[in-house]
């Protein structure tokens, strides 16, 4: 019974389990590497079942040479790519790997076409014909092209957005809703005629108009919910691959695309609950456009600080919170802020990381932007570990975040962001808040924690004033206390 | 122009209206300054301090003859002679509480800013001086009762046997208050502190005393920022704590102030008789007539019980450099706002409600009072404490909704299934399960590893690859070529996807 074909199946089923135990590994830290490593052993004994099979399928020379080239050519381009990215432009490299996902995707599903649909006369019609499964194989068709397009040019744009390479600020079609139930719509009604009669341009419709779609998706969603958007396209590239797995009744490609799929899905699903906004609103976009910025109100005057008033400030406390933002990683201050925390920790100084889960542009961003610059992981808390702790704190960094440290949320029933979870750092004795100017966050809301009595603004580029308060405290000898 | 800062003439005064430090400030806005020789002497700053700063040293003629004259307290007879024709006069003048000053001030053609109107809102704040000099003065206020105690404040227990710690009462917690409540907790003293506004419970606490509410409906909370005068049921409870209390605490420090009004009488002359010989009354209204029964202004007295009661009225002053730096600073920080060229020339905006409030003469005409502002100390928290629906709080699924969703699906489900063919039921398990696993075993990650998580996730998502290697090479040419493109992208997102979480994942490192 022992066949290429049995074998292969087997080790499908061994692959899919190391795949749920990379992704069971990756809970924590201590577990991760070995995770990654399981990963690696998953997808290895996968590509080597799926070779022996086209092997005993009889692939042609030149077929094999092609993927043997092409998976040389993709294989150095991805380990350059990982090698040379900067973890700043880590949400940029996730945005494009999901794009090559969605492509491919869209590929095997036009390659279905072109198997079956397209040869009525051929081995694999004949024997889906048998089973009744044509019509289910053309909806498969569609369905994983649709999924994978979308991916494709949300992806594209995405990462576009993310590098900024074009405006981040959401795009504004009138009736965009309605565009994107529209093309839902013309979707599923292409998808009932392609079952019933498959035409190549209804596929070339399909393709087209999930492509539009998806680059509509993604570029009416504003740079501060890049988060929510990268998690959801993860979760659409694992879709998509599931999607494959049906059309070539591939059982490996369904369990990875639903582990996939349900992993974005769930991310997408903390980064909503974290801005307390639900993902349907998200994809609607126009967060602060109800809002507006038109705010009169006095919130009285703000106070400045110096890099060395700061300084004394941060020498002579006892307990020190930063908080940081995507500013820190727009500014490159990463590295200069651990060389603070390195600094004040020699001297005896309680320093703590609170991170709000949709600070950064990437679910986790700013924990591997401190990972990088080597601030020990087991000072960078969430922010449901820290929240309690800011009232014994003496002094808090706020750098480049803006609304997910802005008490209007907590305290303040008719601000736009009222009921979004934030990191309470106003409780603290002393606020610093770096920032450039008094400009209002992504949200487009004032933000009152800057007039506050305890807080004090520093402004200027955030990587600068960093290196100017480690300059400070290299000078004052005194440790104080 | 030229700012003048003579040398303070009241007895007993020790403060000075700048300090070499502010000085430099006031140069940098634009301003020439001359000071009056040995003006800072008394807080310790010499002359040459000052010329080192920036500032020329000159008579008492030249300071007071400035364009802007900058005093602490509020000018004598002989000093409104020497001021010169449009000048600025910048000091204390307690304009509600001396009218005949205001009226002998506008019989000159100057301009007057008395730095004690400045109204109590947070833009306003860096030029508080009541504030800044409220805040020494409670400091000293502690220092002054320590000196004269007979005690530890502080609870010890040493060899020679235990200390108690000093029980220490203040009464009333503004700004003089919370400086005396946070002194009197450092020097390691159980303090206790009364108001007759709840609000203040919060910031008693921050600085580690005990607020004791005097419970009434008439303590309400305060729309000027200041205390204002209670009615007689609120009067007679407060008088029965303060009796308990007088027995207890070893200290009272008051500092009950009604603006425009003379001091609370609120400790009695039997609660003093009830205190334990050897106790310490600090009365810091001692200016405004005293909350303190028995109080004598600018001294001490000891009462046949041998409580000591401290009616000093100058406590700020008894701390001068500190009290002349931070004064000074508050004068820097309006000229500031007077000055918005920085070209040292002075222009007073009358649209502005800070410069219209503390200007009591303009050009020698009377502009005091100012019309009233509102100050906004505490009704804004007050407002958002009340609306009691807070936006479209999400509300925990219920239990029975919950059910509803979950059996709607589950019928979904089974349609969906029962009506696919066999070939299809088999994925569609399979596709079920593997999504419920996922979902499980992403719930629990890490919050600090969802960069690695997605990267991961993105390369065991190149397995699609899969479905292409088994498409390439088998006739047409059309699949092979679009197979080998769809090879090359998923095997750059598997190579690239696990490489990339390889080098995050060895980032991450413990302390």
């Amino acid at each position: 019974m022992f066949s290429i074909s049995t074998a292969a199946t087997a080790a499908y089923v061994v692959a899919a389990l190391l795949f749920i135990m990379a992704l069971a590994g990756l809970s924590k830290h201590e577990t991760s590497r070995a995770g990654n490593t399981f990963g690696i052993v998953g997808m290895a004994i996968a590509l080597l079942a799926t070779i022996a099979l086209a092997l005993a399928r009889h692939i042609e020379p030149v077929g094999l040479a092609l993927l043997i080239g092409a998976t040389i050519i993709g294989a150095a381009i991805g380990l350059w790519r990982a090698k040379v990215v900067e973890m700043t432009g880590m949400p940029e490299l996730i945005a494009l790997l999901h794009s090559f996902v969605g492509l491919a995707a869209v590929l095997v599903g036009w390659n279905g076409y072109l198997h079956v649909e397209a040869d009525p006369g051929g081995a694999e019609a004949a024997h889906l014909g048998t089973e009744g499964m044509l019509g289910i194989h053309s909806a498969e068709v569609v369905i994983g092209v649709f999924i994978g397009a979308v991916t494709f040019t949300g992806s594209i744009v995405a990462n576009l957005k993310l590098s900024a390479r074009i405006k981040s600020a959401p795009m504004m079609l009138p009736g965009k809703n309605f565009l994107n139930v529209g093309a839902l719509v013309v979707f599923a009604a292409l998808t009932v005629w392609f079952v019933i009669d498959p035409q190549l341009w209804v596929l070339a419709a399909v393709t087209v108009l999930a492509l539009l779609l998806g680059w509509h998706l993604v570029a009416s969603i504003g740079g501060g919910d890049m988060p929510v958007v990268v998690s959801m396209l993860n979760s659409y590239s694992g879709w998509a691959a599931a999607a494959s797995g049906f059309l070539l009744s591939n059982d490996l490609l369904i369990v990875t695309g639903a582990l996939v799929g349900s992993s974005g899905a769930y991310l997408s699903y903390i980064m909503c609950r974290a801005m307390n906004r639900s993902f349907i609103s998200v994809i609607a976009g126009g967060f602060g456009i109800e809002a507006g910025p038109a705010d009169d109100k006095d919130y009285g005057e703000h106070r400045e600080i110096t890099a060395e008033g700061a300084a004394e400030l941060l020498a002579s406390a006892s307990s020190v919170i930063i908080t940081p933002g995507y500013g820190m990683a727009v500014a490159q201050a990463q590295y200069g802020v651990a060389e603070l925390t390195r600094k004040l920790r020699e001297r005896g100084v309680n320093v703590r990381f609170g991170i709000h889960p949709v600070a950064g542009r990437l679910p986790g961003h700013m924990n591997v932007l401190l990972a990088e610059a080597k601030v020990p992981y087991d000072i960078v808390l969430e922010m449901d570990e820290i929240n309690d702790d800011f009232d014994d704190t003496d002094v808090v960094l706020v750098i480049g975040a803006n609304d997910t440290v802005n008490p209007a949320a907590a305290e303040d029933p008719g601000s736009p962001i009222a009921g979004m979870p934030v990191l309470t750092v106003w409780n603290a004795n002393n606020v610093i808040v770096f920032k450039r100017s008094m400009a209002s966050g992504y949200a487009g809301v004032q933000n009152p924690l800057f007039f506050r009595q305890n807080t004090q603004m520093l402004f200027g580029d955030a990587k600068d004033r960093v290196e100017a308060i480690n300059a400070a405290l290299s000078e004052t000898v005194t440790a104080g206390h | 122009m030229i700012i003048g800062i003579p040398r303070e003439s009241q007895t007993g005064e020790t403060r000075v209206a700048a300090t070499p430090q502010t000085v430099g400030q006031l140069i940098k806005l634009g301003y020439h300054v001359v000071v009056e020789s040995k003006a800072g002497d008394a807080s310790s700053f010499t002359d040459s301090a000052y010329t080192e700063a920036g500032a020329e040293i000159g008579s008492r003629e030249q300071a007071l003859g400035a364009d802007i004259v900058l005093k602490i307290n509020a000018p004598a007879d002989d000093e409104i002679a020497a001021l010169r024709d449009g000048a600025t006069l910048v000091s204390l003048i307690s304009p509600a509480l001396n009218p005949e000053l205001v009226q002998k001030l506008s019989a000159r053609p100057i301009t007057v800013l008395a730095m004690d109107a400045v109204p109590r809102i947070s833009r306003a704040q860096s030029m508080d001086v009541l504030s800044s000099m409220a805040n020494i003065a409670g400091y000293r206020a502690v220092v002054e009762a320590a000196h004269a105690f007979g005690r530890f404040f502080t609870g010890q227990v040493t060899a020679a046997g235990k200390v108690p710690p000093a029980q220490v009462l203040v009464v009333g917690a503004g700004v003089a208050g919370l400086a005396a409540i946070g002194t009197a907790g450092s020097l390691g003293a159980i303090v206790r502190a009364t108001d007759p506004r709840p609000e203040v419970a919060d910031q008693v606490r921050s600085l580690g005393g005990e607020y004791i509410a005097i419970e009434s409906p008439e303590a309400e909370v305060s729309a000027t920022g200041y205390a204002k005068e209670m009615g007689d049921d609120y009067k007679a409870r407060e008088a029965a704590l303060y009796s308990q209390l007088a027995k207890e605490v070893d200290i009272i420090i008051t500092t009950a102030l009604i603006p425009g009004k003379p001091a609370p009488r609120i400790i009695t002359a039997e609660m003093v008789a009830a205190m334990k010989p050897g106790s310490v009354i600090v009365d810091m209204a001692a200016a405004n007539g005293g909350n303190v029964e028995g109080t004598v202004k600018d001294q001490t007295v000891v009462t046949d019980n041998g409580v000591t009661i401290i009616g000093y009225t100058d406590l700020a002053g008894r701390l001068p450099a500190t009290a002349s730096q931070l004064y000074g600073t508050n004068l820097v920080n309006l000229l500031k706002l007077l000055t918005p060229e920085k070209d040292g020339k002075l222009v007073l905006d009358f649209d502005d409600v800070v410069q219209r409030s503390i200007t009591v003469v303009r050009d020698g005409e009377v502009t005091w009072p100012a019309p009233p502002v509102q100050v906004s100390a505490a009704p804004a928290a007050a407002t958002t404490a009340t609306p009691a629906e807070v936006g479209p709080a999400k509300k925990p699924m219920s239990t029975a909704r919950r059910l509803g969703l979950t059996f709607a699906a589950a019928a979904l489900v089974f349609l969906l299934i029962a009506l696919s063919p066999a070939a299809l039921q088999v994925h569609l398990t399979v596709f079920a399960l593997a999504i419920v696993i996922g979902y499980y075993v992403i719930g629990n990650v890490h919050h600090a590893l969802h960069t690695p998580l997605m990267s991961v996730t993105n390369a065991i998502s190149g397995i699609i690859v899969v479905g292409a290697l088994l498409q390439v090479g088998h006739g047409n040419v059309a699949i092979t070529a679009l197979a080998t493109a769809a090879i090359l992208l998923a095997s750059i997102n598997v190579f690239g996807g696990f490489a990339v979480t390889r080098r995050m994942l060895a980032m991450f490192s413990r302390s």
